[in-house]
């Protein structure tokens, strides 16, 4: 699964530069957002000892990676006792399997970046420490932040990841192409009845209106938004037992395979060819994660827009992740280490929002509902999905076990290879061997 | 010819380790000397640092329930094997389909790799203007590494915006849409295409070096004789390239059956795990999946397979050789 993030990365790495320069344009508002924030986020963290190293490892390879180095300069020049050195490499493969056996091997990071659905899996093995005494130190509470966020940090009772941002699935439109469809560019098809009305009147025009990705960027991530819609879930309420094919996982999987039937998509859509297609003016909805802002707006002359994702099935819903703080188990931790990686991990959470303005909606209430954050073009869009995105369950290997078996489902059913209801009773059936084993492995959950 | 010659030369010190019938035997014990075994430590101690003890505990590994980072190992005997024979567990089928889509790799791209390359040889063996130029184009691609021809290959073959695709619709074929990447036969088309691209200078490099071994007196005779052109590339060269086609054939198998960056790389493994070869599938359950004892009997069985194979392929070529 490495090379899918790749992809979205290399894609990203494009849009370095522009997104740098949005940056730069941002630094004065968000000064006093962070001042404030500071004392929300019960900011009395300090570091009084002697100076320390810390090593923050992530895997901001593209647009966000030079912004949170920029964060991290920032961070160093206004601390003189603490020096952190950044390293980033490919989230995966590279970081979810380095980050372990550096751990193992006793040279673990003191901070790190993990995604949400990855904390379960990282704390079963050992990788991380529970943070609860970190978070009652900061002061750190509940109510600071998006609940949806702040709850998904759990694991087995115990508080594993401390929530910088969320990057949620949005929808994306190319207002030239809908002009030329005859459509009002300025008003995004938000309903069902909306969608198809408009699909059929670009099909009028000649026009594939709605790409279909049958790979996991972002074919995986469209197929949970609409299960989650349709009143679906991915697991059973303790995660033993996978439910993709209910009947809300067969309609969510024959809407997405209608799309391509009725010729609203082609067939055989490659790797990012739909976010090309929307780029060149052949396609004019994608559904796609935040971080195609940068994307996007790095093209010259490109007429786009992004609204929440419509609702298609029974409720509103939409796919999301969440980079998390965590710190990596040590065999002999420094306690120095450890009290320095508290303010470093408050203070970029209480900056975030020059890290919002890389193209995040940031975890922390009071940036996210301060004006300098209100006033992004792009970013407040995706805010508004807060209070219904889903996150993957946390229970460890399940991540795997999404992006390597049930996506496979919706592969074979968007390449017409299989009728989606069976497409995903074959995927069900190989998920809960699975997870049959890793409860075994990790001792139930 | 250049691999016979090596053996010759190879086999006159004759140490008696070796197990070569040598002269007398108060003359065998009194000639020990450690020079040989000197020479060869170096060697012998990263062979078994990174070959000899790794494969021994690949095999323990094979026998638990491995996950390295937690506090128990389980030992669960032949289980990892066993449900890789036994259709419906978890690994068991993807498992073969790997299996399969290294074969059909295999199948595909040894031929193409053994016959391109000889011809490319052959014709780089002429003399012509700007032979050198011609001869370090075509071993070019082979320098580069994976990602990058991966990389290079993913645009040319992209179905929605690639080079081929874009071409292939200016000419009026295919509507400019054919599936390189996300359908069979296409994906394998473009993977053994783009290997064959890729690899096809270093064996054309080797059958280079084996064509000027053999003897010009050979072919100055034939024609004499009045052999034509034909005769003399089957009655001389075929021959005379034997040792050299044993080892291209057999590191060209082994390569293939190893190929693991153009799947990972161009199509990911698509259409549903298609192409994902066994390395391919076999680093996903290791290292992604954490389990690396099922991972380790998954490698037992391919080593298993490449050593058939390669066996079939020794006692295939030396028996004609000795005929």
């Amino acid at each position: 699964m490495g090379r899918r993030l790749t992809r979205r990365e290399f894609l990203l790495a494009g849009a370095g530069a522009g997104a740098g320069l949005m940056v730069l344009g941002g630094c004065g508002a968000s000064r006093d957002q962070a001042a404030a924030a500071r004392t929300a986020a019960g900011g009395g963290a300090r570091y009084t000892g002697p100076k320390v190293n810390l090593a923050f490892w992530n895997g901001f390879t593209g647009g966000d990676g030079p912004i949170m180095l920029e964060l991290v300069n920032q961070f160093n020049s206004e601390h003189e006792n603490i020096q952190v050195d950044m390293v980033t490499m490919m989230w995966a493969p590279d970081f979810y399997q380095k980050a372990p056996a550096a751990v193992a091997a006793g040279q673990g990071p003191n901070v790190a970046i993990m995604h949400v659905d990855r904390l379960g899996l990282n704390a079963a093995r050992g990788v991380i420490i529970p943070l609860d005494g970190v978070v009652e130190a900061l002061g750190l509470q509940e109510s600071s932040f998006a609940s949806t966020i702040w709850d998904a940090g759990v694991y087995e009772g115990k508080r594993y990841g401390i929530p910088l941002d969320t990057h949620p699935l949005g929808f994306y439109y190319n207002k030239a192409v809908m002009e030329e469809g005859g459509l009002d560019p300025n008003r995004p098809p938000q309903t069902r009845d909306e969608y198809m009305e408009a699909l059929e009147e670009l099909k009028g025009k000649d026009i594939q209106g709605s790409w279909v990705p049958p790979s996991l960027f972002t074919g995986w991530h469209m197929f949970t938004s609409l299960l989650w819609q349709f009143g679906g879930d991915l697991y059973n309420e303790d995660v033993t037992r996978a439910t993709v094919n209910s009947d809300a996982g067969v309609e969510a999987m024959s809407w997405m395979v209608d799309l391509v039937k009725r010729g609203y998509s082609p067939k055989n859509v490659a790797q990012d060819g739909d976010v090309i297609a929307l780029q060149n003016g052949q396609n004019a909805f994608n559904w796609n994660g935040i971080w195609m802002i940068n994307v996007f707006g790095a093209v010259p002359e490109l007429e786009w827009g992004v609204a929440p994702l419509p609702q298609i099935g029974t409720e509103k819903a939409a796919w999301a992740n969440s980079h998390n703080f965590v710190i990596p188990n040590q065999p002999n931790p420094d306690p120095n280490k450890l009290r320095a990686a508290k303010v470093f991990i408050a203070w970029v959470i209480e900056s975030s929002q020059k890290w919002a303005e890389g193209g995040q909606v940031p975890a922390l209430n009071e940036v996210r509902e301060g004006q300098a954050f209100e006033d992004l073009e792009w970013q407040p869009e995706f805010a508004k999905e807060l209070p219904y995105v889903h996150f993957g369950p946390s229970a460890p290997g399940v991540t795997e076990i999404n992006e390597n078996i049930l996506y496979t489902a919706v592969n074979e059913a968007v390449l017409l290879n299989e009728e989606p209801r069976a497409a995903l009773d074959t995927a069900v059936e190989r998920a809960n061997k699975l997870l049959q084993q890793n409860q075994q492995k990790y001792g139930g959950y | 010819m250049a691999a016979q010659g090596i053996e010759q030369t190879g086999a006159q010190p004759t140490p008696p380790a070796a197990g070569y019938p040598s002269g007398g035997k108060a003359e065998s014990t009194g000639s020990f000397s450690w020079t040989p075994y000197v020479f060869l430590a170096p060697y012998l101690l990263l062979f078994t640092v990174f070959i000899v003890v790794p494969a021994i505990f690949g095999l323990w590994i094979s026998l638990h329930n491995w996950d390295y980072l937690l506090p128990e190992q389980p030992w669960v005997g032949l289980q990892n094997y066993v449900n890789l024979f036994t259709p419906g567990s978890p690994t068991a089928g993807f498992f073969w389909q790997s299996m399969e889509a290294t074969g059909i790799f295999t199948l595909f791209s040894v031929p193409f790799l053994v016959i391109i390359p000889l011809l490319v040889a052959l014709i780089l063996n002429q003399s012509f203007r700007g032979r050198n130029f011609f001869r370090a184009m075509y071993f070019a691609p082979y320098v580069l590494g994976v990602a990058v021809v991966g990389v290079l290959w993913q645009y040319i073959l992209n179905p929605g915006f690639g080079l081929i695709n874009y071409y292939l619709g200016a000419l009026g074929i295919g509507e400019g849409a054919v599936p390189w990447t996300t359908a069979l036969p296409w994906a394998w088309i473009s993977l053994v295409g783009m290997t064959v691209w890729w690899t096809l200078g270093f064996n054309a490099i080797i059958y280079l070096a084996g064509l000027q071994d053999i003897n010009q007196e050979l072919y100055e005779a034939a024609k004499v004789d009045g052999a034509n052109r034909w005769q003399r590339f089957v009655n001389i060269t075929i021959p005379g390239l034997r040792p050299v086609f044993l080892f291209v054939i057999t590191v060209t198998i082994l390569a293939s059956a190893n190929m693991f960056g153009q799947s990972y790389l161009v199509t990911d493994g698509a259409p549903a795990n298609e192409t994902r070869t066994a390395i391919m599938y076999i680093a996903e359950e290791g290292l992604e999946n954490f389990r690396m004892g099922s991972a380790a009997a998954m490698s037992y069985i391919l080593a298993l397979f490449l050593a058939l194979i390669s066996i079939l392929n020794f006692r295939f070529l030396n028996q004609k050789e000795e005929d």
